[in-house]
């Protein structure tokens, strides 16, 4: 038997509860799927921008990063705990589930929150912080609060928010933003909108069952397809950006180039899907590749950075 | 007001889970600070 304040143990039933959550269920909080992504294009941002860090400094940002990352998906998770709850993606999260409460999640993304800002402004620069302060801000309140449920360009606008992270990491060495640095937020901000309309396309019903506007639902899939091929040309127009720039060198230029051929073949693939079609192959393919995609020119970036690095090592002891 | 209930071993298996992961979270936050504070005063990070 134990006695244990009543305050603490009040469910949402107004009976008794105690949470059975573990710390895997606090984990999946944080999105680590995306988390994954926001940590490797942060890397390739902190290792490309010019200038040193401290090797321990740089282990912190990307910490605060990720972290920082993890709070906002958190938050996202606390509030469209509704919707989530109804889509078959999303019904088995720690909060549908009922495995934690609304309020441990909001807690729990504010703490982290805090803690990510605070931390990397006092360990690396308050530029950074401010940045990754403003990135949580956006995906919590300007896309999950505002524009998810209130526009079709939700994602967008709102995929600035997973766009930041390579920014961010180069912020962590300079104290600031330059056009490379944008360059890479453009790669990401541009890509997003086929990427995830190639999912919201297979995914569409999902989605019109609890009234969120994703392009598919309200402009019909024809226009959303037009739009993909149109954002598909200008994130290849960008991803070859960084040689034309002098971040990369002109291997990494052709590289690039080819990927977003393929990139773009698959939008118009997309295209010209027939309206309706039950199977939405080309769709689920394009989902596929994008991911793939945006793993590859960011590799590509890092692969790059490091030959010329090593050419310049072996042209300076000759 | 005091209520008593019991608290079944699942709850009891979650909550010394949730208490294990606080207190390494802590134990690291502790290192992590150390860690910058060397850092930042060893002029390392300059």
């Amino acid at each position: 038997m134990t006695v244990i304040n009543s305050h603490e143990t009040t469910g949402v039933d107004g009976g008794f509860h105690l949470s059975e959550a573990g710390a895997r269920d606090f984990f999946e909080l944080l999105k680590p799927r995306v988390m994954s992504l926001v940590v490797f294009t942060a890397v390739v941002g902190l290792l490309l921008a010019p200038g040193q860090i401290n090797p321990v400094l740089g282990l912190i940002s990307i910490l605060c990063i990720a972290v920082g990352a993890g709070a906002s998906g958190a938050l996202n998770m606390w509030y469209d705990a509704d919707i989530d709850a109804v889509m078959s993606r999303t019904a088995k999260r720690p909060i549908p589930t009922g495995r934690i409460e609304p309020r441990e999640a909001l807690a729990f993304g504010l703490t982290l929150s805090v803690f990510s800002v605070t931390i990397l402004g006092l360990a690396v620069n308050w530029f950074a912080a401010s940045l990754l302060a403003f990135t949580i801000f956006f995906y919590a309140v300007v896309y999950t609060m505002w524009l998810k449920r209130s526009t079709p360009q939700n994602i967008v606008i709102g995929g600035a928010s997973g766009a930041f992270p390579p920014m961010l990491g180069w912020a962590c060495v300079t104290g600031g933003v330059s056009l490379d640095s944008i360059l890479l937020f453009l790669i990401i901000f541009l890509w997003t909108p086929a990427h995830f309309w190639a999912l919201a396309l297979f995914k569409m019903r999902d989605y019109g069952s609890v009234g969120i506007p994703m392009m598919p639902n309200v402009a019909g899939e024809r226009s959303t397809k037009g739009q993909m091929v149109v954002y598909a040309v200008l994130t290849a127009a960008v991803a070859v950006g960084p040689y034309f720039t002098g971040l990369a060198s002109a291997g990494y230029g052709l590289f690039a180039a080819v990927l977003s051929a393929i990139f773009i073949y698959c939008s118009i693939a997309v295209w010209r899907m027939p309206d309706g079609d039950e199977k939405m192959i080309a769709a689920k393919k394009m989902f596929a590749y994008s991911v793939f995609y945006l793993f590859a020119i960011f590799s590509a970036l890092l692969a790059d950075h490091f030959a010329a690095g090593m050419f310049a090592l072996a042209g300076g002891s000759l | 007001m005091i209520e008593t209930i019991k608290v079944t071993d699942k709850q009891k298996k979650s909550r010394r889970n949730r208490n294990i992961a606080l207190g390494l979270v802590l134990a690291g936050l502790v290192l992590l600070f150390y860690i910058i504070t060397l850092v930042k005063i060893g002029g390392l990070g300059s």
